[in-house]
Formats: structure tokens, C-alpha cells, sequence
């Protein structure tokens, strides 16, 4: 039991604060394989290994399979801006760096925090610098064309080659047969590469183990994805949010695989009880697409949870379920692992798919300021599907990372707005 | 003299109004495809026997693209697509986008959709040119593009006729990099603006009729005695220096632009398409690997500054200054390291922000003329 608590100053008696609920055991998982991933990575530096960074969506099979110690500047820069620490590493960016404010927060983020590893600049590292300064890069551009600017700019900044694959965008609605020999031929030549650079050898057989392992993982992200169809969702959505990591950055190793499996069965015996870690009733079930809003995310989430919304679906952790079992697989599905890289058939097939799989009943954009190639055609898809899904939408102007991009009065105005259109709608399907 | 403001005058009417040669042309029976800024592959268009026409924005009021694409985008593209939803780009076969940077990713689609009477031939470029193979991949791209483009004009091109269309873009090239260096010793009359117009212009003609007006220019700027130009002489770089009354602003302040590094202007001109090398279309792909210091192309060390402050020291220019196109983000990433290395080497930089549409023009007043005075 709690003892109450005495304000200091006001000397009133605040209630209790409301017992935590106990984390589960997978995401006391997840947190043992974060901490072990930076310090893996501390380790190796100060072995004298080399270690990289690397985009969330390269091959990370190719870096596991050389035993090579990699960190993710997205992610990393996720997790700053959702503590809350992002504001000196802005305000550092765009001073002293001689940034635009215009650009991708990550980027702006990750710029400034390499600064201060390289000595340029002096902003407290609220981590204590875990993020250990690389030795090298390892890109992929099927995200955006913003990453390969800002890895060019890393690149020069702290004198260290970038290992690339040019992924192409894809205006068709599938991956063409050129893309595949191109982006395979750059992975044949990078690994070449990244073993003469690290001293590492490729081993055919170990990498045959990692794509088992990861393809194991990637199949069981899409399946925990796949139990929010249940009624109610097993957990709420957001919730799947924090396993990302294990999917961005572990996706080639075992102690994923055991994540993944422990975060099923959670979900499978919430579903077997009928009970669901969403902490209100299900009243709506809707789709979430883009980034999520890292800095305001409990904000999102109380002002969804108040109207008993649930996020089911959500185009953008899914993009880790990447699937192939051989080389030119692997290829072919780095191309198309990220709707940023795909036509707008592509990702409104994809969009459409999830609505009617998850029984969406409404949409919630993320108009996220940092990031263009997820905005400039927005609108376009928003159309199109709700008209294909018969499903309303709504839109909010947030950003990933940048605070000060975002305004709760207009997010709780556009979920209240959605939730009107969406109260009708079922009314109306009650009612025959 | 006469000719020379003459070709001068008609360049600058094209400027003022590509419709009318858009019109003049398909009076002609020509067939016209529109060619999104930048780096369109004009010559497959041009060996098609069909006119490449650039599309390069203006001065329009966002409204119908306001339903396409968010205020943050580029202004280049937010104006394209207003133009093109408002039926000004009616009589086009076809046009070409290059997806090279996020927003031309996104304009494919929504071009796509929303501009259903023109149709849309994507490209994309490959951004790792170090890979060998880049070329085979690039091949494809521009196979794919003359496919589409002969499906929907029904116009096809033979190697001899691409081959021919490569001597034409190249000797273009060179028209345009004798006239930037012959203008320099006529900065009184080559002030910013007739410089730009006579860039810009080059989007709105057949290449071989440019070609020959802008020789004509040179000409008769050889003519005239050289001008000892007592004003400050400064480069441009950026995606594009406009409006007009941007470039006025710079006369007024007695800088000449004694060079650029725009991607609407000399930035296209500078990389020639290897005479020899395989047939045309690797050979393009090889223009295509060779070209250098563009913030849209993939290219490690980020060499724009120094390579800028080599053309300082060629043509005299005392300070360089960045037109840096609002929310062009491949831009924002170079400048950094472009002001420093300028600054490293004592020369002076100054970045302004860009915007077509006319309104922000007065902002930079007051910026360029502290420019002009630091120099």
C-alpha cells in the first residue's frame, strides 16, 4: 500500500499515486536486450573492433552475420525525443551546426549528438554518450533520400565511409527485375567491402543461420501484428511500439526470437482469458499511420484511451516484417520493406488490406513535419482509401521527434471530430 | 547590336511566357513532353523527334495544391502541380519526373492521380554511381521511360537519331558554358537577369534552335569591346535564382554574377556525354556517373565548397551566394559544410532563402545589400 503524498509547499494530501501495472515479461525482455546492445557496443570500441550505425532498414543480417556491433541513429534519436531530451540537440543543430529547422528531427537530433562525440560541441549527453562515436555507416535509402544526405553528412563530419545500398524508389507496384540485379550486386560489393574494412570473414553458413533467425523473427512480429484482430485486441496498440527495437535492431538474433515468442503467448493468453492490457473499453478500433508522435505519445495515448479508441493497425512497425529466403530475396525485399519506397497503389493496397483484417472503423494520420515523403502524398492515399474502405479519417500536424511541432488542442479536436463521424457510422450499422 | 537585343528579347518572351511556345510548337504538329526540374532525360524525348519542355514552377496562387501536397513543400513543386491541376499544362503528351529527392518521389503519384489527362513517365536515377552496376540499372530506367513515352505519343527513336540528339545536347552544353564565360567580359550588359534569362530560356526551345540563338549572343558580345566591370562580381549556387526581381536586387547592389552553380542553370551544362563508350544510352549512364557537386546526387565528402571556391578563383568573384530554395532538403544538408569550406579559404557566403512566388522578395533586400557590402 502507498502512503499518501504531502506536496511540498501546498500541504495538501494528494491521492495516492495509482499503482503501476506491472510491466510483462517481454518488454523487461526488450529493455535487457537494449542495454545490452549499447553495451556490446561500448565493449567493442573499447576492444579496438570497429563498430557502425546504421539505417533502420538495412539488410542488419549482413552486419550480424559478420559478428559486427551496430547501433541505429533513428531509433536512438526516438528514444531521446521520447524522454523528453531532445530540445538542446535542436536548439544545437540549427545554432551553432548551421542546420535548417527544416529538416528530418532524427537527422537533426543524431547530427548534433555525433558532434558532441566528435568534439564539436558540448551539449550534455543525457545518456552519458552510449551511443558510442562509429567507424563506419551502413545506409539504405528505402526509407527517404533525407538518410542518405544525412549519412553523407556524418560521413564527413567524423571522416568515416558509408556503406551503401541503393534501394530505389518503386513507381511500379512491384520491385523490377533491374532493381533486384542492381541492389543485389551492391550487397555482393558491400560485403566484400565491409570485411576488408572490419578484417571480419563472410561465413555462408552462419549467414544462412541469421536469415533463418531473422526470418523466424520476422514472422513472429507479424503475427503478435496479426493477434490485434482479436476482439478486443489482446494489448493495446501502442503497446507494440516498444518491441520495435527488437525488430529495427536485433532482427538477426536469438534473444529477438525469444522476445517475439513471449510477447505471442502474452497476447495469446490475454486472448484465451478475454482480457486485454488496454486499459478501457475497446469502443473503436482504428488505424495509425506514419511515425509514431515520440514526444507526445502518452498524450496521444490518454486522449485515445478517453474515448475508449484503440490503434490496431499500423503501417509503420510493420515495415520490419521483412520476408525472403535467399540473396535476391533479400534484395527484392529491402526494396519494398518500407511504403516510403513504394507507389501509392502499394501502400493503399497495403493500408486496405490492414483496415479490413483489423475491422478499422476510422484512420488517424500523422502529418509528421520531419518527414516529406510520408506527407507529400498523404492526402492522396487518405482519399482514396477511405472512399475504398469506407472509413473516415482524420489528420494531425505532429512531427517524430520535434516537439514543437505538435498542439494538443488540435489532436484532441480531430479525435473528437473522428469520433463523432465514427459514433454515427456504427449507430447506423446498429441500427440495419 | 540590334540582334543581339533582339535574341535577347526572345528569349526573355519565352521566359515570360513558355504557353505561347508550348503553342507555337504543337501549331507546328510537334508533339511536346514536360520535363520536371531537374536532371530529366531530355534527350530521349529529343531523339523521339518531340520537344523537351522544362518545368520549372512560377508565380502562381497555391490552391488546388493545397489538396495534394502540404504547405512545407517545394515551392517548384507546389507550383507545377497548381499549374497542372488549373489546365495550364493542357497539350503536353506526356511528362517526365525524376524521383531524386522525397517530394519528386511523392509528385509521381500525385501526378498520377490528380493529372489523369497527361500521362506520367516516372525515372529513378541510381544514387550509388561507385556500384559498376549502376550503368545496367540506369539503362533500364531510360529503356523504361522511351517504352512508356512511345506507348502514350506513339513516337519511338532509333540509335542513330539518339546519337545525333547526344552531339546536339552537347554542343548546347558548350553554347552555354562559352556564353557564361564570354558574359563575364560584358557584365554591363549580361546584368543578372539577362544571364538568367538567357538559362533559362533553354527549357522552352528545341535544343539545336537555342543552340544557335544563344552562339548568336556570344557573337555579338565578342564584338563588343570588353567592360571593365568596377562593381563587386559574385557566383550563385543553389536549384534556382528566381524571381526576376531577385536578380534586379543584385544589379542595384552592383554584383554581377561572374558564375553559378544553379541546377536550373550551369549545373546541367558542366558534365558532357561521352562521345565514345558504348551506344547512347550507356552513354548517357555514364553522364549520368560522371556528374559532380549536386546536392541531388549521391557523392561522398560533400565537395561543393571547394569545388565552389575553385570557380571563385577562376573568374574573380569575391563571395558566393546561396539561393537556397525554401524546404529543399538535399540543399539544407550541403550548406553546412559548403559555407565552411568557403569560409576556410577567406571567401565570403551568404545564404538567402528562395521563394517563386513574388511576395518574398523584399525580405532579401536588406540580406543581399549587407552581402554586397561585406564584400
Amino acid at each position: 500500500m502507498s502512503e499518501p503524498v504531502v506536496n511540498p509547499g501546498t500541504e495538501q494530501i494528494a491521492p495516492p499515486p495509482k499503482p503501476k501495472r506491472p510491466k510483462p515479461k517481454s518488454m523487461l525482455m526488450i529493455g535487457e536486450q537494449t542495454a545490452a546492445l549499447f553495451e556490446n557496443a561500448r565493449l567493442a570500441k573499447e576492444r579496438g573492433e570497429k563498430v557502425g550505425w546504421s539505417a533502420s532498414i538495412f539488410p542488419q543480417e549482413i552486419a550480424e552475420t559478420l559478428g559486427l556491433n551496430v547501433l541505429y541513429p533513428e531509433n536512438h534519436a526516438a528514444g531521446i525525443a521520447a524522454r523528453h531530451q531532445a530540445d538542446p540537440f535542436l536548439q544545437e543543430c540549427e545554432g551553432p551546426l548551421g542546420y535548417s529547422n527544416d529538416l528530418c528531427a532524427y537527422a537533426k537530433l543524431n547530427l548534433a549528438y555525433a558532434a558532441v562525440l566528435n568534439g564539436e560541441s558540448e551539449v550534455e549527453l543525457p545518456d552519458g554518450g552510449k551511443m558510442v562515436k562509429p567507424d563506419f555507416l551502413l545506409l539504405t535509402n528505402n526509407i527517404c533520400n533525407q538518410l542518405t544526405k544525412w549519412y553523407e553528412n556524418l560521413a564527413r563530419q567524423m571522416d568515416i565511409p558509408v556503406f551503401f545500398i541503393d534501394t530505389c524508389y518503386n513507381p511500379s507496384d512491384y520491385v523490377t527485375e533491374t532493381r533486384v540485379r542492381y541492389v543485389r550486386a551492391q550487397i555482393d560489393q558491400l560485403i566484400q567491402d565491409l570485411c576488408a574494412f572490419t578484417g571480419k570473414t563472410w561465413d555462408e553458413e552462419r549467414f544462412r543461420e541469421v536469415m533463418k533467425i531473422s526470418q523466424r523473427n520476422s514472422y513472429l512480429w507479424e503475427r503478435a501484428n496479426g493477434l490485434l484482430d482479436h476482439k478486443p485486441a489482446p494489448i493495446g496498440g501502442f503497446e507494440l511500439f516498444n518491441y520495435m527495437s527488437a525488430m529495427v535492431c536485433n532482427r538477426g538474433k536469438t534473444s529477438t526470437t525469444a522476445i517475439m515468442e513471449q510477447l505471442n503467448a502474452e497476447m495469446e493468453e490475454n486472448i484465451r482469458l478475454g482480457k486485454s492490457t488496454f486499459p478501457v473499453e475497446e469502443e473503436f478500433r482504428v488505424s495509425w499511420d506514419g511515425i509514431a508522435c515520440w514526444p507526445y505519445l502518452s498524450h496521444n495515448l490518454r486522449t485515445l484511451k478517453k474515448y475508449g479508441i484503440n490503434m490496431v493497425a499500423s503501417s509503420y512497425g510493420k515495415a520490419w516484417a521483412i520476408e525472403y529466403d535467399d540473396l535476391d530475396g533479400m534484395a527484392r525485399a529491402y526494396c519494398f520493406a518500407s511504403t516510403n519506397g513504394d507507389n501509392a497503389t502499394t501502400m493503399i493496397g497495403r493500408r486496405l488490406e490492414a483496415l479490413k483484417r483489423f475491422d478499422c472503423e476510422g484512420t488517424i494520420y500523422h502529418v509528421n513535419r520531419s518527414c516529406k515523403v510520408m506527407d507529400c502524398q498523404m492526402m492522396e492515399v487518405q482519399r482514396q482509401l477511405s472512399e475504398q474502405a469506407g472509413v473516415p479519417f482524420t489528420s494531425f500536424d505532429g512531427d517524430q521527434a520535434d516537439y514543437r511541432n505538435y498542439s494538443e488542442a488540435q489532436f484532441e479536436t480531430r479525435i473528437q471530430g473522428l469520433v463523432e463521424v465514427m459514433k454515427l457510422n456504427k449507430e447506423a450499422k446498429n441500427n440495419g | 547590336m540590334a540582334e543581339l537585343r533582339e535574341n535577347l528579347a526572345r528569349l526573355q518572351a519565352a521566359c515570360d511566357n513558355p504557353r505561347a511556345q508550348l503553342d507555337y510548337y504543337l501549331k507546328q504538329g510537334k508533339k511536346v513532353v514536360g520535363c520536371f526540374a531537374p536532371y530529366t532525360p531530355e534527350e530521349l524525348v529529343h531523339a523521339s523527334g518531340m520537344i523537351p519542355m522544362g518545368l520549372w514552377g512560377g508565380q502562381t496562387e497555391f490552391q488546388k495544391v493545397t489538396s495534394y501536397l502540404p504547405a512545407f513543400a517545394c515551392p517548384i513543386m507546389q507550383a507545377n502541380l497548381e499549374f497542372a491541376l488549373n489546365g495550364v499544362y493542357e497539350g503536353l503528351s506526356a511528362v517526365i519526373i525524376p524521383a531524386i529527392c522525397d517530394t519528386l518521389r511523392c509528385m509521381t503519384q500525385n501526378w498520377r492521380f490528380g493529372v489523369p489527362s497527361i500521362p506520367m513517365v516516372p525515372i529513378v536515377y541510381p544514387q550509388n554511381r561507385t556500384s559498376p552496376a549502376s550503368v545496367d540499372y540506369l539503362i533500364s530506367e531510360y529503356e523504361t521511360v522511351l517504352t512508356i513515352l512511345s506507348t502514350v505519343t506513339g513516337q519511338m527513336m532509333n540509335e542513330k537519331a539518339l546519337c545525333r540528339t547526344i552531339e546536339i545536347y552537347n554542343g548546347h552544353n558548350a553554347a552555354m558554358r562559352e556564353f557564361a564565360q564570354v558574359a563575364n567580359d560584358h557584365l554591363d550588359m549580361i546584368t543578372p537577369r539577362v544571364r538568367h534569362t538567357v538559362f533559362k530560356s533553354a527549357f522552352f526551345f528545341e535544343k539545336e534552335e537555342h543552340t544557335a540563338i544563344v552562339k548568336e549572343i556570344t557573337a555579338a558580345l565578342r564584338e563588343q569591346p570588353v567592360h571593365d566591370w568596377t562593381g563587386k562580381k559574385i557566383i550563385l549556387t543553389g536549384i534556382a535564382f528566381e524571381p526576376n526581381e531577385v536578380l534586379d536586387i543584385l544589379a542595384e547592389n552592383q554584383l554581377a554574377v561572374v558564375g553559378d552553380d544553379l541546377a536550373q542553370e550551369s549545373r546541367q551544362y558542366r558534365t558532357d556525354t561521352p562521345v565514345t563508350g558504348g551506344g547512347g544510352l550507356k552513354r548517357l549512364t555514364l553522364q549520368w556517373n560522371a556528374r559532380k557537386g549536386c546536392s541531388l546526387i549521391h557523392e561522398m565528402d560533400k565537395p561543393r565548397g571547394k569545388m565552389l571556391a575553385r570557380m571563385c578563383q577562376e573568374t574573380g568573384a569575391q563571395g558566393v551566394l546561396t539561393g537556397l530554395m525554401k524546404f529543399c532538403d538535399p540543399e539544407e544538408y550541403d550548406l553546412p559544410f559548403l559555407e565552411e569550406d568557403l569560409r576556410r579559404v577567406g571567401i565570403q557566403c551568404v545564404t538567402v532563402s528562395i521563394d517563386q512566388q513574388s511576395g518574398s522578395v523584399e525580405q532579401l533586400r536588406t540580406r543581399i545589400q549587407s552581402f554586397a557590402e561585406l564584400l
